[in-house]
């Protein structure tokens, strides 16, 4: 038996952080660094869960640093970066879907030593084109998908793009924009997993919006969602109009979609601007957030996840007496709290994210280049299983 | 001697013969006599028979004189001496008809006697002596009640609409304590006269006629408080206690008459409801009152705060403003205790029942209207808190400091004095649990701490959008060689100086870490700290496990973590340094977002060197802005392609120019 914490993994200063979305059996992430002045990076990091180790490999990726990362829902090889590249003492933020080698897609186990020397490139697929939109916020892929669809955000643009010729080519499907005054900008969205993959969340400054990517046109809007800047949203993978989203104002808040008016819940938890906010995949009362307090922070929203009433156990599963007692303990009002408290992180947390293969382990990084995966508290994994 | 004894005895001899010649005559005699005085006997009982017969024969004419007289109790004791002998005899044609007769006129003398009952015109007394004889003439008792009632409930009724009447639709009503002297005056007098002559009269009725006369009462009684209830929620908007206090006085005292004749009416228990029921009224009343009060004030604060500045002459600054609002408040609460107060007043009659020597001491007065004010109070201050405008425009934050340092007054005096004061004068003395003076000063305290966080955030946002939209609007990498600090930061530094001025207007310094004195001559170089070069190092070159350990150890040695919001202490300096730390960690995080030319952060090194000239003076650890500072610097740099820095005399030179 493990500890339930800690891998400290350091590298330099880094914001970008993904779980390798298509894989489902390794414990695998990627993260972007940042860096005006040296070749920035791709490291793939491999969380040996029976040996408690981990192995990185790295790739270069030299288009510049790395803002943000997303990777294929479909294709393990395959990832999405936007990166800044500076030129003429402009900068401009552009995105990219690239290929790995295809050595590294399910990780090599070598020893960390040797890499270092043979650090490999990443193969540019192509380019989402930004010749017409610049500063792309993020790139987010149809969940679920096939892999071929993928949504920018740039400025005030919401571009969807095809990708074609075995990604090859990405072909602008259609896109939306925000009008309105001032210089609006995206801050981030996310591709609801819910309505047959056809809602797309995006923030702006203090409001969220919900867009259907048939019509490119909006669904909802939720003026004023926090006091200040929306950093982040992610959707319930579990209740279809359930999203939450966090900011600058310190605080986590979940809204039903159908009813924007008020939030359903909100956390105030943090000391410092809320980054990230993450529902767990499979137990959607989990929620991760990560603040520039250096906090990570795990609540257990039970109260309005998809089991308030704790796990529903398939009857087949269980004897009769063990029905009763199930029966018994769902009763007992669960309440919504703070599981942990992780404090790893000596500098901002921008990303977390949880594991795509294993449900009860998450990363995060922080600005210094520090990457911690945690796991859920053992004891009440047990409880949410049992 | 012998011949004397012979002679003697001869003597009494003849003496017995004598004796018994004698009896032998009166005998005779008496015989002779006996049959005359048995004819003078027998005439004698003929006379009075005679006589009574006369006197019934007579009786018709007699009774329908009496009748016609008004001599109606002659009548009545004629009536009552024939009654039996008619009764006896009248199997008799004769009698009969004289029975007849004095039926008839019985009869027509019972409906006069009814007629007089009912006209009513002759007032009480002679309307009992009116029942008396119609229960001397053997009417019916319990119909006598009932119209005895009746005819008492219609003077009764006429009383209650003279005083529904005095109620009015519309004022002018006389004021609620000539209504109640009318009332008890007319209504409880009247009431007490039938109850006592009901009671004479009717006392051998036995409980049944008891039940009927309080049910009677009640009946009345509860119209009547009706009617009193009516009236007295006329005086609920009223501020004037003690002429209500006087009103149910009398009020009360009135009805303890009726209540002790007519126990079983309860009237006076009813009557003490309804005084404890305006009682309680009247406590909440006082509570809505000192609310209003307290919102007044605070509305007050805000228009003298929104007033514009004359040049030159400064409004009432926040120290006079937070003066006033606690004495104003202090002053409403004083004036609602005194005049809550006179309803345990000794002079007044409810005061000695339980509920007002203890209930509406501890529960009402203590519990309800100072508890409960102080309670709202806290929560409408609160409330400034969680205004749904986040941005805080809605609450002027001069508001936040004044409702904080008037919280944290109450915590630290007022509250205790308030209670005391009202433990002396409602001199407590029931189980009831009252909330302890400690709780209530920790929730006042609560509350202060509240109002006082918001306000630094509210504060801190300021300064921070100030300095969020310098470096989000701003292109730094093709921007010019510095020459001055920008404008923004000085405005950031004159605004945190306004807002230690205004804290300080409230607050009491509080504790400064003792620092070296020459800090304001630090000047920031990008690599001042030796702590940033090991943390921003790339270190590409993946190195062994046990390095990073290593690394990450010393890198924990070195940096200490800021808490940017940590809890705020009741101090200019606390509260002054947590603003700052939000504004400087907002521009930190601004500037990690950004790239900068060469230029882009000499400006950000001069900008910073210029904070940290003046912001030291503010923060209870001027290291904190060193750190946060420094950090900022350095993710400049790091977010620099092209990290030159600017000499740190030329910093200096440019800071001290302005």
């Amino acid at each position: 038996c493990f500890p339930d914490t800690v891998l400290i993994y350091t590298l330099s200063t880094a914001r970008a952080l993904t779980p390798q979305t298509a894989e489902t059996d390794a414990i695998r992430f990627l993260v972007g660094t940042q860096s005006l002045k040296y070749d920035n990076q791709i490291h793939i990091i491999d969380f040996d869960d029976e040996n408690n180790i981990i192995n990185k490999n790295v790739l270069l990726h030299q288009a510049g640093e790395i803002w943000h990362i997303s990777a294929s829902p479909a294709d393990r090889g395959v990832l999405a970066t936007c990166y800044n590249r500076t030129s003429d003492s402009k900068v401009l933020t552009c995105a990219a879907v690239w290929r790995m080698p295809k050595e590294l897609e399910s990780g090599s186990h070598e020893s960390p030593d040797d890499s270092s020397s043979t650090a490999q490139t990443l193969e540019l697929l192509c380019h989402l084109d930004n010749t017409a939109h610049s500063n792309m916020a993020c790139v987010v892929w149809e969940p679920m998908g096939d892999g071929k669809k993928i949504i920018s955000l740039a400025d005030n643009h919401i571009l969807l793009w095809d990708l074609q010729e075995s990604s090859s080519q990405a072909v602008l499907a259609s896109s939306a924009s925000l009008g309105g005054k001032g210089q609006l900008k995206f801050t981030s969205g996310r591709w609801s997993p819910h309505h047959n993959c056809t809602q797309v969340a995006t923030a702006n400054d203090t409001t969220l919006r919900g867009w259907d990517t048939r019509t490119m046109s909006q669904i909802y809007c939720i003026e004023n969602a926090h006091g200040q800047l929306v950093r982040d949203l992610d959707f319930n993978p579990n209740k279809q109009y359930y999203l939450a989203s966090c900011g600058d104002d310190c605080k986590v808040k979940f809204w039903d979609t159908r009813n924007v008016t008020e939030p359903v819940k909100t956390l105030e938890e943090h000391s410092h601007w809320v980054w990230n906010v993450r529902y767990n995949h499979s137990h959607d009362q989990l929620v991760l957030t990560g603040s520039s307090d250096s906090r990570v922070i795990l609540s257990n929203m039970v109260s309005i996840s998809s089991e308030p009433f704790g796990h529903l156990v398939d009857d087949d599963d269980i004897s009769d007496q063990e029905d009763h007692r199930s029966e018994e303990k769902s009763k007992e009002p669960l309440q919504d709290n703070v599981i942990a408290t992780y404090e790893e992180h000596e500098d901002s947390v921008y990303a977390v994210d949880w594991s795509s293969a294993d449900p009860w382990l998450f990363a995060s990084l922080s600005y210094d280049g520090r990457l911690v995966i945690n796991r859920v508290p053992r004891a009440l994994k047990y409880h949410i299983l049992l | 001697m012998k011949n004397d004894f012979r002679k003697m005895e001869d003597e009494m001899d003849r003496l017995a013969t004598n004796m018994a010649v004698i009896t032998d005559f009166s005998a005779r005699i008496s015989a002779t006599l006996q049959d005359r005085h048995e004819r003078i006997t027998k005439l004698a009982g003929v006379h009075a028979l005679l006589r009574k017969l006369q006197f019934l024969f007579e009786l018709p004419s007699r009774l329908t004189k009496c009748v016609e007289l008004g001599a109606y109790g002659q009548a009545v004791r004629y009536q009552g001496r024939a009654q039996a002998v008619l009764q006896q005899y009248q199997h008799l044609p004769s009698f009969r008809a004289i029975q007849d007769d004095c039926q008839v006129i019985t009869a027509r003398l019972a409906q006069q006697l009814r007629q007089r009952f009912r006209e009513g015109g002759s007032g009480a007394p002679e309307q009992a002596e009116c029942v008396e004889l119609l229960l001397a003439l053997g009417e019916p008792a319990e119909e006598l009640c009932e119209e005895f009632l009746a005819h008492a409930r219609g003077r009764l009724e006429e009383e209650l609409r003279s005083l529904e009447a005095e109620l009015g639709p519309s004022p002018p009503a006389p004021d609620v304590l000539e209504f109640t002297d009318h009332g008890g005056s007319g209504f409880v007098g009247g009431l007490c006269q039938v109850a006592a002559a009901y009671q004479e009269l009717f006392a051998a009725q036995g409980p049944a006629g008891a039940e009927r006369l309080a049910a009677f009462a009640r009946e009345l009684g509860s119209r009547y408080f009706a009617l009193v209830e009516r009236r007295l929620a006329q005086e609920q908007g009223g501020g004037d206690n003690s002429l209500l206090v006087r009103a149910l006085d009398r009020f009360h005292r009135r009805l303890r008459a009726p209540g002790a004749l007519l126990a079983a009416a309860g009237l006076a228990e009813a009557a003490t409801e309804i005084v404890e029921r305006v009682a309680r009224e009247r406590l909440g009343h006082h509570l809505q009152g000192l609310r209003a009060a307290f919102l007044g004030c605070l509305t007050d604060v805000r228009q003298a705060l929104a007033a514009p500045r004359v040049a030159g002459k400064e409004g009432p600054g926040l120290a006079e403003l937070l003066a006033n609002v606690a004495s104003s408040i202090l002053s409403h609460i004083k004036a609602s205790l005194a005049a809550v107060h006179l309803f345990t007043a000794k002079e007044v009659s409810f005061s000695n029942k339980p509920y007002f020597r203890g209930e509406f001491c501890s529960q009402g007065v203590r519990e309800g209207l100072i508890v409960g004010f102080i309670r709202s109070m806290c929560q409408t201050a609160q409330s400034f808190c969680d205004s749904p405008g986040e941005k805080g425009g809605a609450t002027p934050p001069a508001l936040l400091l004044l409702l904080s340092r008037l919280c944290l007054d109450y915590e630290t005096a007022t509250i205790s004095y308030i209670l005391t004061l009202t433990d002396e004068q409602f001199l407590v003395q029931d189980q009831f649990p009252v909330t302890p003076v400690s709780t209530l000063c920790a929730e006042a305290r609560e509350t202060a701490r509240r109002l006082l966080t918001h306000y630094v955030k509210v504060q801190g946002l300021v300064i921070s959008q100030m300095l969020r939209k310098s470096v989000e609007t701003r292109d730094w990498l093709s921007t010019l060689e510095p020459r001055n600090v920008r404008a923004v930061m000085k405005r950031v530094v004159e605004d945190t100086t306004a807002i230690d001025v205004q804290v300080g207007l409230l607050y009491e310094e509080g504790v400064r870490k003792a620092q070296s004195s020459d800090s304001s001559k630090r000047t920031f170089s990008v690599y001042s700290s030796s702590r940033q070069q090991g943390r921003y190092a790339p270190s590409y070159t993946p190195s062994a496990p046990m390095d990073t350990n290593l690394l990450s150890n010393i890198q924990k040695l070195f940096s200490e973590r800021i808490d940017v919001f940590s809890p705020v202490e009741f101090n200019k300096v606390s509260v002054l340094t947590g603003i700052i730390k939000i504004s400087l960690k907002t521009l930190l995080e601004c500037v990690r977002l950004r790239t900068f030319g060469r230029f882009g952060l000499q400006q950000v090194q001069v900008d910073c060197h210029f904070l940290q000239l003046y912001l030291w003076r503010f923060v209870a650890d001027e290291e904190l802005v060193h750190l946060l500072l420094d950090e900022v610097v350095a993710s400049a740099a790091l977010r620099c392609p092209d990290p030159v820095p600017m000499e740190p005399s030329v910093v200096e030179v440019i800071c001290e120019r302005g």
